[in-house]
């Protein structure tokens, strides 16, 4: 929207236009500064980081040196641990995507007894703190001899009930009825109904979806911290957080400092390049999580 | 419940669909809620149960009642860890959700330059694991290499120390803060653009101010929004466990075992195997969350209608 009351032009918007972005710049620039601190210091030594200025650059650029001993540190683990996180994330959002597509569509077009008791669990199943969850689901895996394995971590990430909530609604909106009555008398399946008319339809809420999901299990640390004890089954937040405590518990001879930062950068890039990428879907998303 | 839906091919004939009106939706939501129920229902049942439980010295368990919620509300490293978490509340939520809210009517004025380029950048901490912005905050606050302590050295003035008692929750404050500012501040942007452009254009008929417009048109239009990013970000207090968890490798002197409820309750299951005890935190944390937010939104519904 363009605003009303100055015209563009004048004086008086030129002057409140510089106004508006000057004051834009200040949070901005505590916006950047933690990012712009870690990229400094990935380039760093371990020396220079401890005797140069954090907001400077070192004595010698370190950057390529940092990235290939994070990459061959405890025999290249680090490796691994972007790999899981992928696996875990990719295999966590793909899946509660379709979960929560299915689901969705079944509470807005079908009518069954039952319907509004059990949406209304689901949806007070958002409230739930993850973390009263997570210890009893440890307990009960351990019972059936399923943790410290990468399932332990991907089924909970399955469920994901604001999904439901999400997609219920967008089909709400966006399938109408008649289609797929049409597409019924013309002697299509429920399920051919849903996977060739409807699914088509309501493809930018699954995509919003698949990030919202795949973000979520990307960042969780809680759920891979308590499930899993070998290290080469952790994703990279556990896996850097183990190496964080390890250098501030005085790691002692080895430059670990510089390793934690570097590995930090490299774990974030390629969901920050996702997302601008991206950003069009999960701005659709959160939009439709903000209006309810 | 049968999770395996798997059907050949569909049907030709009308006659012979499978599955029907009446047995498509319960396939539908199978898959879903049976994993809803596994990962959800029974775990949480399972807490319920533990929690009525307490360890005898012979080994086994034997039935308590309601013994770990007597202890847990009468337990002081519970409420020390809540009132962390009501003064971090008190302070962090408003100045977060002040800050979102001034840079998205900032941005849905109109009158800045790289918009787009703003609002992208603003989200980019939404991007960043929270374990990652913990330890990039922790380095930048710490005492032997982070930035503030080099400056404050360099000008010959006392270093400030972050990861004091006495700063430490204002310090995990500002972590928290960074981490969701823009995610909410897209939410109630979001929101303002919704606003129907004819309440402004009404607004400036009447001479309104941009100001006015932004204060006493826009942001009353926009409640809902405002009210959800308050509860998510109650509840978000409330379960704050990554950061002090962190943090508490660099300050272990701060940050106890029982800094916030669930720091508490996963040391008391993984440090000291008492799963009964640390389940009953975690189901009055649950009372705790749900009371509040059942609260906010009795107290907006009714303003609502007001």
């Amino acid at each position: 929207m363009t605003y009303v009351g100055l015209r563009p032009g004048s004086a008086a918007y030129g002057r409140s236009r510089r106004l508006g972005t000057l004051l834009l710049v200040v949070p901005l620039a505590y916006t950047m500064l933690p990012l712009v601190y870690l990229l400094i210091a990935s380039t760093k030594t371990q020396s220079d980081l401890f005797e140069t200025f954090g907001f400077a650059f070192g004595h010698s650029n370190a950057l390529w040196q940092n990235i290939r001993t994070v990459f061959t540190f405890q025999d290249g683990i680090f490796g691994r641990w972007l790999l899981n996180t992928a696996l875990y994330s990719g295999v966590s959002a793909v899946g509660a995507t379709a979960l929560c597509s299915a689901a969705g569509y079944a509470f807005s077009r079908y009518r069954f007894r039952g319907r509004g008791v059990l949406f209304a669990i689901v949806l007070g199943a958002v409230m739930i703190p993850q973390t009263a969850l997570t210890i009893p689901i440890f307990l009960l895996l351990s019972k059936v001899g399923m943790v410290d394995t990468p399932l332990a971590v991907i089924l909970p990430s399955l469920v994901f009930p604001l999904g439901v909530y999400l997609m219920r609604v967008y089909v709400d909106q966006a399938v109408p009825a008649d289609l797929l009555d049409a597409a019924r008398l013309d002697g299509a399946g429920e399920f051919r109904v849903f996977a060739t008319i409807a699914f088509p339809l309501i493809t930018p809420a699954a995509v919003t979806v698949l990030l919202l999901s795949f973000v979520a299990t990307w960042n969780n640390y809680f759920l891979p911290l308590v499930m899993l004890s070998t290290p080469s089954l952790y994703p990279a937040t556990v896996g850097l957080a183990s190496w964080y405590s390890t250098a501030s518990a005085g790691g002692g001879s080895q430059a670990l400092f510089p390793l934690v930062m570097t590995g930090s950068l490299v774990a974030i890039l390629p969901v920050l390049l996702a997302f601008l990428g991206l950003q069009r879907f999960w701005r659709g998303g959160l939009a439709s999580g903000g209006v309810k | 419940m049968d999770t395996t839906a798997t059907i050949p091919h569909p049907p030709r004939s009308r006659a012979m669909q499978w599955p029907g009106p009446r047995s498509a939706p319960i396939l539908l939501l199978a898959p879903f809620l049976v994993l809803f129920a596994c990962f959800l229902i029974v775990p949480l049942a399972y807490a319920l149960v533990l929690s009525l439980f307490r360890d005898t010295l012979a080994g086994g368990t034997s039935f308590s009642g309601l013994q770990n919620y007597i202890d847990v509300l009468g337990d002081t490293n519970f409420w020390s860890g809540i009132a962390h978490m009501a003064l971090f509340g008190l302070f962090q939520v408003p100045v977060m959700l002040a800050l979102a809210l001034a840079i998205a009517i900032m941005l849905d004025r109109g009158t800045i330059w790289f918009r787009n380029a703003f609002r992208l950048a603003f989200f980019v901490p939404y991007a960043v694991p929270s374990v990652v912005a913990t330890l990039i905050w922790g380095y930048l606050y710490g005492p032997s290499f982070g930035p503030f302590t080099q400056a404050a050295h360099a000008l010959g003035i006392p270093a400030p120390d972050f990861l004091s008692s006495h700063w430490m929750l204002a310090s995990l404050a500002n972590v928290v803060t960074w981490e969701y500012v823009g995610y909410n501040m897209i939410i109630l942007y979001s929101a303002l653009q919704a606003v129907p452009a004819e309440l402004s254009e009404a607004a400036v008929m009447d001479g309104a101010s941009p100001w006015q417009i932004a204060l006493r048109v826009k942001v009353p239009s926009i409640r809902g929004a405002i009210v959800l990013t308050l509860i998510f970000s109650v509840i978000g207090t409330l379960q704050l466990f990554n950061e002090p968890q962190l943090l508490h490798a660099i300050s272990p002197s701060v940050i106890g075992d029982h800094y916030t409820p669930n720091v508490y309750a996963y040391a008391l299951a993984f440090t000291d195997q008492q799963y009964n005890y640390s389940a009953a935190v975690s189901f009055v944390l649950g009372a705790v969350i749900a009371v509040i937010s059942y609260l906010f939104m009795l107290g907006t519904r009714e303003g609502g209608t007001s």
